[in-house]
Parts: C-alpha cells; sequence; structure tokens
C-alpha cells in the first residue's frame, strides 16, 4: 500500500514538472497565435475610418481612389479632379460639419432626421463634390455614387513611406520608414559597441590578470542590469542635449542619441558571449603559436580571434537583436518621427517605440491597433530570424570541432 | 621575415604588442567609465532628493511635489506577483529538463521555444499580455495582468538558472543516492536541488532587478499614469516605479519642476539594481566558502 502511494507521489511530481516543462512553448505559440491574428487582420480592413461614407456625384466618371489619393486631395495638394482621372474641375471636398452652411439647424431637424435629405440634396447640386459623411446619413435612396477603397495590401504596409494611423478620411499605413529606422539606430548602436565590446572581451579573455578581471565582470553585469528607462532618462538628460549642443542642431532627439544609447545597452551582450567564446580557444593552440615565437598580440589575432569568430559574430547579431527589440530607451531619445532616415543627426521612429507610444491611444479592435499588432509580428519575426540564426551559427561551430 | 633582421622585428613585434594592449586595456576601461559616469550622474543628483516625505508620500502638483510612494508599492506587488509565477514554474520547468527529460527531439524542442521566449522583445510581451490577460481573460489593466505579463518575461531567466545550477551537479552524487535504493524524486528533491539551491536563489535574485525596472510589458498591462492611492486587490491598477520615470520624464505637465523628482525616481532603479547585484554576488561568494568548507 505504501509502495503504491509512493509510486503514485512520484508520478503526480513527473506530472506536474512536465506540465512546467511546456509552459514557455506554450507561451511562445499563444503569442504567436495572438499577434498573427490580431496583426493580420488589418489586411481585410479597409483604410477608411469605420462608419465613414466616401461619395461622388453620379456623374463623375471617377469610380476608384486610393488611400494615398484621398490623403493627398484631404491636403488640397490635389485639387483637380483631372488630378485622379476625372474632367478638368475643381474638386469641391464636403465634409459633415460643413453642412451647416448649406442649412440651418431647423432645416436639418433638432435629431439630425432630415441630415440624409439634405445630403442627397447636396450630393446631387454639386457635379464635383467628394463628400465625406458618416454611414448613418447615408439614404436609402442616395442619388449620387459610393467609392470604396481596397483593403490595405501586403504591399502597401511593408512598402508605404507613410504612417499616419489617425488621419482622417483614409488612414496611411506605411512601416517602411519604422522598419528602416529600426534598423538604422541598431546598426549605428552596432557600429559604436562592437569595437568597444571586442576590445573588452580581448583584454578580459586574454590579458587582463584576475585582479582586474574581478572588477570588470561585476561592472559589465551591472551595465545589464540597469532598467531601460534609466538609460532612457540618463540620454534624454545628457546624450541628447550634448548632441545639440556639439553639432548645433535644433533639437538633440536623434538617431544618433539612440544609437549611443542602445550601444552601451548592447555592450554586456557583446562582451559576455564573445568573451566566452574566445575562453574556449584550446590552450594547445595558443601555446603552439608562443612556441612558435608569435608574440602574445600576434597569438591573439592569429590564433584566437579567427578561432572565435563564429562566437563573435554570435555576440554582433545577439547585439542588433537586443537593440532592436528595446523599447523605452529609445523611445525617449529619438525624437520619434516617422520618416525614411537618411542621416544620423535627425529624428527616427522604430518598431518598439511606435507600439509602446501610440498602443495605449489605439480603440481596441480597430485598425490602428491592428496595425500595431501587425507591427509587433514584424518585430517578432526580426527577433525570430536573429535567433535562428544565433542557432545555426553555433550549430555549425559544433559541427566543425 | 629574414634571419638578420630579427632582432628589430622582435622589437617591432614587442612595440606593437604595447602599443595594442594599452588601446585594449584603454577601451576596457572606458567601459568601465562610462558606467562610472551614469551611476554617479544619476546618484548625485538623485539622492538630495531622498527624503522620508519623497519615499511616504503620494505625489502632489501635478506629480512635481510630494514622493512616490504609490509606485514603489506598484512595483513591489509586481515583484511579488511575478515570481510567485514565475519562481516555481521556472524552477519546476528546469528541474524537468535537466533531471527528467531525455535527449531527443522534444528536449531541443522545449530548449529552442525557452531561448525563443527570451528573446522576444519586451514590449512583444507587453502586447501578448494586454491582448490575452487584459482583453482575453478580462482582467483589465491589473497587478494580476501585469504580474503574468512580467513573470512570462522572467521565466526563461529563471529555467536557465535552474537547468545551469543542476548541470553543474556532478553526476556521482545522483548515481550515489540511486544505488543507494531512493527514488529519481528523491534523489532530485533531497541530494541535487540543495546543492544546486545557492545557484538557484542567485538567479531568482537577479531576475527580481530585471523585473523591477522593465516598463515596456506593463504599460498596456498595469501601470497608471497618476494614482495616489494604494491596491486593494489584484484587479486594481497600480503606478510602477519604471512607468512613473517615463512619465514624469517626458510628459508630465511641468517637465523642468518634476526633473527632481525623476532623479529621485531613477536614483531609487538604480539603487534597486546595486542592492540586487551586490546581493547575488555576497550569496555566490557566501556559498562558494561553504561548500569549500565541506
Amino acid at each position: 500500500m505504501k509502495r503504491y502511494f509512493h509510486n503514485f507521489g512520484e508520478r503526480l511530481i513527473v506530472g506536474l514538472l512536465t506540465l512546467s516543462g511546456t509552459v514557455t512553448s506554450l507561451t511562445v505559440l499563444l503569442i504567436v497565435f495572438y499577434l498573427f491574428k490580431e496583426g493580420l487582420g488589418i489586411f481585410s480592413m479597409s483604410p477608411v475610418e469605420e462608419g465613414t461614407a466616401i461619395a461622388v456625384n453620379k456623374q463623375n466618371p471617377v469610380k476608384e481612389l486610393s488611400a494615398s489619393q484621398l490623403k493627398e486631395i484631404s491636403d488640397q495638394n490635389i485639387t483637380n479632379w483631372q488630378q485622379v482621372g476625372g474632367p478638368n474641375a475643381p474638386i469641391k471636398l464636403f465634409r459633415i460639419d460643413d453642412i451647416t452652411e448649406y442649412y440651418s439647424e431647423e432645416e436639418l431637424g433638432a435629431d439630425f432626421e432630415f441630415v440624409p435629405q439634405r445630403i442627397n440634396e447636396i450630393v446631387t447640386k454639386n457635379p464635383n463634390i467628394l463628400a465625406f459623411f458618416p454611414e448613418e446619413f447615408l439614404a436609402k435612396d442616395f442619388p449620387g455614387r459610393q467609392i470604396f477603397l481596397d483593403n490595405i495590401s501586403v504591399a502597401d504596409f511593408l512598402g508605404g513611406r507613410e504612417w499616419y494611423p489617425t488621419i482622417t478620411p483614409a488612414v496611411r499605413m506605411g512601416v517602411l520608414p519604422l522598419i528602416l529606422g529600426t534598423l538604422w539606430v541598431s546598426f549605428g548602436a552596432i557600429l559604436l559597441a562592437l569595437p568597444l565590446g571586442l576590445a573588452t572581451a580581448v583584454y578580459m579573455a586574454e590579458i587582463a590578470d584576475s585582479r582586474v578581471r574581478n572588477i570588470l565582470k561585476p561592472v559589465i553585469e551591472l551595465l545589464a542590469g540597469i532598467p531601460s528607462v534609466v538609460y532612457g532618462f540618463f540620454g534624454l538628460v545628457v546624450v541628447v542635449p550634448l548632441i545639440q549642443d556639439i553639432f548645433g542642431l535644433p533639437v538633440g532627439e536623434t538617431a544618433l542619441a539612440g544609437s549611443i544609447i542602445l550601444g552601451i545597452m548592447a555592450l554586456p551582450t557583446i562582451i559576455s558571449v564573445s568573451e566566452d567564446a574566445m575562453r574556449t580557444t584550446p590552450r594547445a593552440m595558443k601555446e603552439a603559436s608562443l612556441a612558435l615565437g608569435a608574440s602574445k598580440w600576434q597569438t591573439i589575432y592569429k590564433v584566437v580571434i579567427p578561432y572565435s569568430i563564429s562566437g563573435i559574430s554570435t555576440a554582433a547579431i545577439l547585439g542588433i537583436g537586443r537593440a532592436i527589440g528595446e523599447t523605452m530607451a529609445v523611445l525617449m531619445v529619438t525624437g520619434n518621427a516617422s520618416v525614411i532616415p537618411d542621416s544620423f543627426l535627425e529624428p527616427v521612429r522604430t518598431i518598439p517605440a511606435t507600439i509602446a507610444a501610440e498602443l495605449g491611444e489605439a480603440p481596441q479592435g480597430g485598425i490602428h491597433y491592428k496595425a500595431l499588432f501587425a507591427l509587433g509580428c514584424i518585430l517578432f519575426l526580426l527577433t525570430l530570424i536573429i535567433n535562428v540564426t544565433v542557432d545555426l551559427v553555433s550549430a555549425k561551430k559544433r559541427e566543425n570541432r | 621575415m629574414s634571419f638578420h633582421d630579427g632582432k628589430s622585428s622582435n622589437q617591432s613585434k614587442r612595440l606593437a604588442q604595447s602599443a595594442a594592449f594599452t588601446i585594449f586595456r584603454g577601451l576596457s576601461f572606458s567601459v568601465v567609465a562610462i558606467l562610472f559616469i551614469i551611476l554617479a550622474f544619476i546618484i548625485i543628483r538623485g539622492v538630495s532628493v531622498i527624503s522620508w516625505e519623497f519615499l511616504t508620500e503620494m505625489p502632489r502638483n501635478g506629480m512635481t511635489a510630494g514622493g512616490i510612494f504609490p509606485a514603489i508599492v506598484g512595483t513591489f506587488w509586481l515583484v511579488v506577483g511575478s515570481m510567485l509565477f514565475a519562481f516555481p514554474i521556472g524552477v519546476m520547468s528546469g528541474i524537468y529538463m535537466n533531471e527528467y527529460l531525455k535527449d531527443g527531439w522534444l528536449k531541443r524542442f522545449i530548449k529552442l521555444m525557452t531561448n525563443n521566449l527570451a528573446g522576444v522583445p519586451s514590449i512583444v510581451f507587453g502586447l501578448f499580455g494586454m491582448a490575452l490577460f487584459v482583453n482575453r481573460f478580462g482582467f483589465g489593466d491589473s497587478i494580476l495582468a501585469g504580474s503574468l505579463t512580467l513573470g512570462l518575461l522572467a521565466l526563461p531567466v529563471v529555467i536557465r538558472t535552474t537547468e545551469e545550477s543542476l548541470k553543474a551537479i556532478d553526476d556521482s552524487f545522483r548515481i550515489g543516492s540511486l544505488a543507494l535504493g531512493a527514488s529519481k524524486w528523491q534523489t532530485t528533491s533531497r541530494v541535487v536541488l540543495p546543492m544546486a539551491f545557492p545557484n538557484i536563489i542567485t538567479g531568482l535574485i537577479l531576475s527580481i532587478g530585471r523585473v523591477s525596472g522593465e516598463t515596456a510589458p506593463i504599460l498596456f498591462t498595469v501601470a497608471a499614469y497618476f494614482l495616489p492611492r494604494l491596491p486593494d486587490s489584484i484587479f486594481d491598477q497600480v503606478m510602477a516605479l519604471p512607468y512613473h520615470l517615463y512619465v514624469i520624464s517626458t510628459s508630465g505637465t511641468d517637465i523642468e519642476a518634476s526633473r527632481k523628482m525623476a532623479y529621485g525616481t531613477a536614483f531609487i532603479l538604480i539603487l534597486i539594481i546595486l542592492v540586487v547585484n551586490l546581493l547575488a554576488n555576497w550569496l555566490r561568494k557566501y556559498f562558494a566558502k561553504r561548500v569549500k568548507m565541506h
């Protein structure tokens, strides 16, 4: 009997342990599921604000307008129907707020019950009109022609150069500036961090005595431990004003500020991973080199560094990964302008910063909300690629041994 | 290189070496300098802000005066909540992977997934926590949702440290215990775990440091912009130190006036990290000594 309970308890524990072991896998699968469920939803949505009707006069030959054309029209950059394939006539914009210019409050009715009828009249009377109004005011016998926009396509989303997720009547959701901004800042960060990190790793692995190493180790652990929001704060009060002064810029919140802070944040990863790699250099190889008359320095750059090159690449890739996913520090120091970057002295906006800054304002389930989840998908895929690459590099290294 | 100029080549070799070593030493110490500058800057500016009032009072006047008490309490509950979730599951998962799971595709798969989870950016945890805990489970913005999100983020760290601590235990202990007739679980719980315990605890302490400073995962799952009262239940929103620092340094009503409060908050965050790291280092040394004495 005792034996039986003993076995039972043992099995229960194994069951519990197994269950715990599956939690991380389950979480990753759930993250993928929720991210993509919400994110892919954007491709079945129209860029027009939900519940908005767009209409023209029946005589107008224009049957289609794109989201970018709508934006240009609403910004008054396009003012003639000819520019969008119609007759040579000025575009007459009508928004629902303008209705008071046409009719008195009485004519609209106390509960706006006559508004649909009035819109009918306005659209019929003005052949060059382009009207935006809430769908609830769309009459059953609407005499104009409604214009429907195509759903947001994958190409629009990934290749679009404009990120205006909240403008009316039609949003612009091009993530190219955000993707490029992320890569730009991360690239700058790694450019700054790699030489510094590698030098430190070489110094710790090969040159420093154990006393110095015992000082450096906790320093690097501390650097890794400082919260990103503190790095962001430091960047905001020290690095940003410094950049502004040195380069004489109107604002110091630039890609450079982001790269500097991210570079510092990537240092611990780069140092510890590449130091570990250098430490695996077999002693025999180093001693053979020294015995052949090479100096310690020659041994380092002819034997140790070539031997640990895959570990060093892993370090660089992981450093980039750390930089790509970093949110708060970047949000606080890069200025967050969603333009395609062409200099380190301009503000940029990264994917994580966009999510962090905008998700709070995006109504749940709306197009903006879904777009931000789609950005999360892109970010997830980027880091997945990085993890898989690291896995492949280290697998190859094992093979080579 | 020919034989004749052996001497001068030796000299230039030595020169190159000492030049290279000097540069490397300089670069390494600049890393130390960077850390020192950041710490010194925040500690010097922050320490003068710290007072009993700052630590125990509610923020006042649009967060430009008063204290950060609710943020301290909020962060405390988030750390407790996330560790209650991540620690047992993480340790059990680590035990399962190292002691029970045999080498094979399943182990490789779980390892890969754990590594992937460790690589997921913190803002993605925030998105996920919002979609699952806040919206799907209906917890709303709450300590519960925030703790679970932070717990998931800390999980891979706990699993890894547990696994590594277990791996460091020599197999002879396991074999000896099994040979004496102990069952697998008896061996794990009475022989292996007590030996690995110090390192596991050190890992736990370090993950507390990580969790207390994370901002992105709590943005949409729990953090309140301004909430000058303490939580009553796990379904309440709370303020949290890292989010508070972000808010008062970027979007307060009067950024100049609240800068002082920001230095104080940053100081507290740095202090937590310093204490956590020192404690972990001290524990490591303490346990190492004890093991040696045995």
